[in-house]
């Protein structure tokens, strides 16, 4: 196998540097012990961290987004499943149409989708509320979902459940005991990744949410509009360590190459 | 007969037109799009042809006046070639950075392959808002980091505007996307047999001629899928233009929202959210349909 040369090195130590440097100093400066935006070099503090007790609009919003990423991905995964089931396993008229409409919150815009939102729920009563904004979430994380458990449901041995079935089994035995077990990784795997896309949503959750109904990001854009201070970069700093939890537990359990890439690790490379 | 069920594999069944089964599989999520994608947006592009005004609000008619203030306002003009001229160079140095960097990826050893994706696609989940809020931080007026860097290595004489300018729009938002062209490019260089490139080099040809002749073709299809992704992304981002451009540098994403949230003008920003949304789908469809033409060969 050819080696890397030292150019190429280089390089890659540039664009590794370019990548972190933004979120790096991010968590750098939600350190500063001083009132204003700084690098701390000899002092450090946690007196951004403590100071985020002091804004509950911080705290509500982290709670609403975490709460409505659990329920939406939920929701999303439960609706995805018959779906993929359907898209997997048969051939049927529509099908196409289906599965180009099902991925279509992936082409439309975040911008337009969140205007369309909004327009509509204000016409049929949801503007502002909490049903408003989990239905608009669960949409644009469905082809997340959806991704996942197609993948997993395309790669069930039918097999197997053919044996259940011929020993006896009923049809929902052989759901409950043989289908569900053997996509749950998948479906473990889409939830999370459509939890994540749900907490980090900005672009679409601004016009939909309300003051009352602020997710986490979309309480931090504002709040940058405003001002930018240390404040919102130790909220951040949390934001970011959430997500790489999420991150790296999400490439413990299906790997993070197969699920951008969609192949890699599963055909042995 | 038993109706045919669920777990029925038998291709009969799977091949056959007469089953209701499918359609009942997918009613939940045909509910949920139907009511919750295709009815909303039906309203936005009929949003787009009413009246509106200060004092009388959103008047439900048929009229042209939004779209003709669109296309006939130069200011509208100029905000949609500045989002699509971002949009572009954002594009460009995605290519033009990270193609390398996927094949420098593809050539890594085991674990550091594992390590330095996740460090590269990772960001891709990381929230938009607080990504851009470090870039906001390295630029930070004229005693940023990037600007200290830059003139301590003497590539520039004076601090370089980054806040506020299309400049830091386009190198923020540059970071915001390389991802997936990395991994487009990544996804294209898997195909590539190793075998070939060392042919190339046993039959006489030079590392350089071998990225030119072997590798570059091969990873071209990946190349173009990404900046596809890539340029229709930017040219829809909002938190990122929004944050570093601050409200005067309007693109077409912050300029609906201004209409929606501030101006309260919903018919114009409309008209401009449909807009984009048309371009979009035509310069998508349009790159599609020339990629695959000019790789059916490749692929075919």
């Amino acid at each position: 196998m050819s080696r890397n040369g030292p150019i190429a090195l280089c390089y890659h130590a540039l664009f590794v540097t370019f990548t972190l440097a933004p979120i790096v100093v991010v968590c750098w400066v939600a350190f500063t012990p001083e009132g204003y935006l700084s690098f701390p070099t000899s002092h450090w503090s946690l007196r951004w961290f403590q100071a985020i007790a002091q804004y509950p609009e911080f705290i509500s919003a982290f709670w609403r987004s975490i709460g409505l990423g659990a329920l939406s991905s939920a929701i999303a995964v439960a609706i995805s499943v018959p779906a993929a089931l359907a898209i997997a396993r048969y051939r049927f008229a529509g099908r196409e149409i289906f599965t180009a409409l099902f991925m279509s919150p992936l082409m439309i815009p975040n911008v337009v989708l969140g205007i369309a939102f909004l327009r509509f729920f204000t016409e049929v009563g949801l503007g502002g509320t909490f049903t408003g904004l989990a239905l608009a979430h669960i949409v644009i994380i469905f082809p997340f979902a959806l991704r996942l458990t197609l993948a997993s449901a395309v790669g069930l041995d039918r097999t197997i459940e053919h044996a259940a079935l011929s020993l006896g089994a009923s049809e929902w035995t052989a759901m409950k005991r043989i289908v569900l077990p053997l996509v749950l990784p998948g479906l473990v795997s889409g939830w999370t990744l459509a939890f994540i896309n749900s907490f980090d949503e900005v672009t679409m959750t601004v016009f939909v949410a309300a003051p009352g109904t602020e997710t986490l990001p979309v309480r931090m854009f504002l709040y940058i509009q405003d001002n930018i201070d240390p404040l919102v970069t130790s909220v951040s700093a949390c934001v970011i360590v959430v997500t790489v939890l999420a991150l790296v537990a999400l490439d413990r359990v299906y790997g993070l190459e197969r699920l951008l890439v969609g192949r890699g690790a599963a055909d042995g490379r | 007969m038993t109706p045919p069920s669920l777990l029925d594999i038998s291709p009969a069944t799977r091949l056959g037109r007469g089953t209701r089964t499918p359609y009942l599989l997918s009613l939940p999520a045909l509910l949920l799009f139907a009511s919750v994608v295709v009815v909303p947006l039906g309203m936005t592009v009929a949003l787009s042809f009413h009246d509106w005004g200060q004092y009388k609000g959103i008047v439900p008619v048929f009229i042209l006046k939004n779209w003709h203030e669109v296309f006939s306002d130069s200011y509208y003009g100029e905000m949609f070639w500045r989002t699509f001229r971002i949009a572009l160079l954002v594009t460009l140095f995605s290519a033009v950075f990270g193609a390398p960097e996927a094949y420098i990826l593809n050539r890594m050893k085991s674990p550091w392959r594992g390590v330095f994706l996740l460090v590269i696609l990772g960001p891709l989940l990381i929230s938009v808002v607080a990504r851009t809020l470090g870039w906001a931080l390295l630029f930070g007026g004229k005693s940023g980091l990037v600007n200290a860097v830059l003139l301590s290595l003497g590539l520039i004489s004076e601090p370089l505007p980054f806040m506020f300018t299309e400049t830091g729009i386009v190198v923020a938002l540059t970071h915001v996307l390389m991802p997936y062209m990395v991994l487009a490019v990544w996804a294209a260089l898997q195909r590539l047999d190793p075998q070939v490139e060392n042919a190339a080099i046993t039959l006489g040809a030079g590392p350089f001629t071998v990225l030119r002749r072997i590798v570059l073709p091969q990873a071209m299809p990946g190349i173009l899928s990404g900046a596809v992704i890539v340029f229709a992304l930017a040219a829809s981002a909002f938190a990122t233009p929004a944050i570093i451009g601050g409200r005067r540098l309007k693109v077409a994403s912050t300029l609906a929202y201004d209409e929606f949230l501030n101006t309260l003008n919903w018919p114009l920003g409309a008209t401009v959210a449909v807009l984009l949304l048309l371009a979009l789908v035509l310069i998508v469809f349009g790159a599609n349909r020339w990629v695959e033409r000019r790789y059916a060969q490749v692929f075919g």
